[in-house]
């Protein structure tokens, strides 16, 4: 009910949420301006330091380098993004 | 000391010569002294929009090539004293002028003038490496589509890669209907995905079409919202605090009653 109102008003997907999110996804891959080989280095150290305290799926595990508004939010920072995601923690790790 | 300023998009055809012209003309409105420079090299279009095609002898080419002295190719606007034009070359190609050369020469323009416009090409190549190379700060005009957005993305890493860090985004020909009915990003939206400031927000409004056609900056219209949009971006580029124009605001019921009796709206 509450899903059919807001379709009625227009706020479900309307054309500039679109246009936003296929942005923020092309934009990702224009800002990883930096080599696949340099990635898959930082992949491969995270994975390693990771891997002692927890079990990750690393097929899955997808790192990219982007921009984002500093924290201040006066200027643009580079930024490091990293989607891990985490089969289970390990019993030491706890 | 004048201060070199490069408008840049990546894109083509966002409004990189209008809101040159518009710009350059509303800082003379505010009595400081302007040059705008053309450094689409081929493609020379500022001239038209100035409405001064007819008064070009020699262009910038021929001043890098020391042809003549930088002081014969520059136009002088006789409607807005203080405004003047250096025009691109329009039978040469981009080869024609290097980055050392546009240093060389705005530091000679510098001497003399408050504001350098330098009125970059579309592209990533050559013209844009020549026109950002001797800029203080970049203008970096998109509109409200993901491929003019997509592409001052890229230009704002490219400006950060060549040291160039005073930016500021300028969003233009933003329709405050369709942002309404969720058919155009935002302001908000485009500072959220771009993470830079803005300097200003032009309305879309048929009276550039109109300006351009007679060759006279809207900016000198009085009864344009993009002109007024313009006015304000000259002062704020002066350094003046004038605050951005929530075009969200047209929504509200004052607005409306403003609108029906036909009010002036700020």
């Amino acid at each position: 009910m509450l899903l059919d109102l807001s379709k009625l008003f227009g706020r479900s997907k309307n054309s500039k949420d679109l246009a936003k999110e296929r942005l923020k996804l092309v934009l990702i891959h224009d800002r990883a301006n930096v080599s696949p080989q340099f990635l898959e280095m930082v992949k491969g150290e995270i994975i390693k330091v990771i891997s002692n305290y927890m079990d990750v799926d690393e097929d899955s595990l997808d790192i990219q380098m982007t921009r984002t508004r500093s924290e201040e939010g006066d200027r643009a920072v580079p930024a490091l993004v990293a989607n891990i995601p985490i089969r289970s923690v390990k019993n030491s790790g706890k | 000391m004048g201060e070199v300023i490069v408008i840049t998009s990546g894109k083509g055809g966002v409004g990189k010569t209008t809101t040159t012209a518009n710009i350059g003309t509303g800082l003379v409105l505010q009595r400081k002294k302007v040059v705008l420079i053309d450094t689409d090299i081929g493609l020379r279009n500022l001239d038209v929009v100035m409405g001064l095609e007819n008064r070009i002898v020699y262009d910038i080419v021929d001043v890098i090539e020391g042809n003549c002295r930088l002081k014969q190719a520059l136009i002088k606007d006789k409607r807005y004293e203080g405004l003047h034009l250096l025009p691109a070359a329009q039978t040469r190609d981009k080869s024609a002028v290097n980055p050392e050369g546009m240093i060389k020469l705005c530091n000679e323009l510098k001497k003399e003038f408050d504001y350098i416009l330098v009125d970059c090409p579309a592209g990533i190549e050559q013209g844009f490496k020549n026109a950002i190379a001797a800029a203080d700060r970049a203008i970096v005009v998109t509109t409200p589509e993901v491929s003019a957005v997509r592409d001052a993305d890229r230009i704002i890493g490219l400006l950060e890669a060549n040291e160039l860090r005073e930016q500021k985004l300028l969003i233009n020909r933003v329709r405050p209907d369709m942002v309404k009915r969720g058919d155009m990003m935002s302001i908000d939206d485009i500072i959220d995905i771009l993470a830079i400031d803005l300097i200003g927000v032009v309305p879309d409004d048929e009276k550039i079409i109109i300006s351009t056609n007679r060759g006279e900056p809207a900016v000198t219209d009085n009864k344009s919202q993009a002109g007024e949009a313009y006015r304000a971006i000259a002062r704020r580029i002066m350094g003046e605090n004038v605050p951005i124009l929530d075009l969200r605001e047209e929504d509200g019921f004052m607005f409306k009653i403003k609108k029906l009796f036909g009010l002036k709206v700020n």
